[in-house]
């Protein structure tokens, strides 16, 4: 008897964890695209961070693309369809852009080489 | 040959920097959207001002040219341009197409008694929506396109006199 309850109790807790999971993934998708939209006529502000006119109405055209189920990527397709790379904070790697996401981990691994040779040079001394 | 293997790392490191900053600093900072001059544009559902009616592609296929106005009669630069929007109605192979934007309905009425009607037709887009499927980010904000929905130029900001004289030349 008390097993059963046992039972239901974990199978309560499941669906109700469940539903919370996908309450919160809808809403950090929703945020999550917020902040990767640059909003074009502030300072260095995320549509997410401004209330200006045209991150409220970028907000709602994210939304009505959300309801109409297309994805995080169709919708910053659209959006730099639309304005340019500009627009996203983390731009999709492209030819024109490839130098940018390639050049960090060249110069870590110059920087690491850099150092492996100063380290051996005064070893050798 | 380590030392110069370090020199030459660091050398090329500085020179890549400076690079960077001379070609960072030399490139336009001021952000437009004139980069889509070119594209076609698509997916044209605009709800008329008055009527119980969408316009649609079909609509800027109509006439060779179709200026599309992006305005709000709040907005006080779009008053500098209107006049030369006067003055472009009077072409034949242009339609002007006024997008009142986030605007009251009464008030761009009085607007347009105001100061005139330039616009061959006249739609809304209450929230902004619409007019984001045109790359526009702020008021007033001009796109001339051709019969193929192509964009052909983007002016930013109010019509000025030189534009006129750019519209015109386009046309012509």
């Amino acid at each position: 008897m008390i097993i059963k309850i046992k039972i239901k109790i974990l199978i309560l807790l499941a669906i109700f964890n469940f539903s919370i999971v996908n309450a919160n993934n809808i809403q950090i998708d929703q945020s999550k695209i917020f902040k990767n939209i640059r909003c074009l006529i502030c300072q260095g502000q995320s549509a997410a961070d401004s209330n200006s006119e045209f991150a409220q109405t970028i907000k709602l055209v994210v939304r009505d693309q959300i309801k109409e189920g297309k994805t995080e990527k169709e919708i910053y397709n659209f959006l730099v369809e639309k304005y340019g790379e500009w627009i996203v904070y983390k731009p999709p790697l492209s030819k024109a852009n490839f130098l940018l996401w390639i050049l960090p981990y060249l110069f870590f691994l110059s920087g690491g080489f850099l150092i492996f040779l100063i380290i051996r040079k005064k070893k050798h001394n | 040959m380590q030392t110069k293997v370090i020199k030459l790392l660091i050398i090329s490191i500085i020179i890549f920097i400076i690079g960077v900053f001379f070609m960072g600093l030399n490139k336009s900072s001021i952000y437009d959207t004139k980069s889509l001059e070119g594209q076609k544009i698509t997916n044209i559902k605009l709800e008329h001002f008055s009527k119980k009616i969408l316009l649609t592609e079909e609509y800027l296929k109509k006439k060779n040219f179709t200026l599309i106005n992006f305005w709000a009669s709040w907005c006080a630069p779009c008053r500098l341009e209107h006049p030369f929007l006067l003055k472009l109605n009077s072409e034949t192979k242009l339609n002007i197409l006024g997008v009142n934007f986030k605007d009251k309905k009464n008030n761009a009425i009085n607007f347009l008694n105001s100061y005139g009607n330039p616009y061959d037709e006249l739609v809304r887009d209450d929230l902004g929506k619409k007019s984001v499927n045109f790359g526009v980010y702020g008021i007033p904000e001009s796109i001339l396109v051709n019969k193929d929905l192509i964009i052909i130029k983007k002016f930013i900001g109010p019509l000025s006199n030189e534009d006129y004289k750019i519209i015109q030349k386009i046309i012509k």
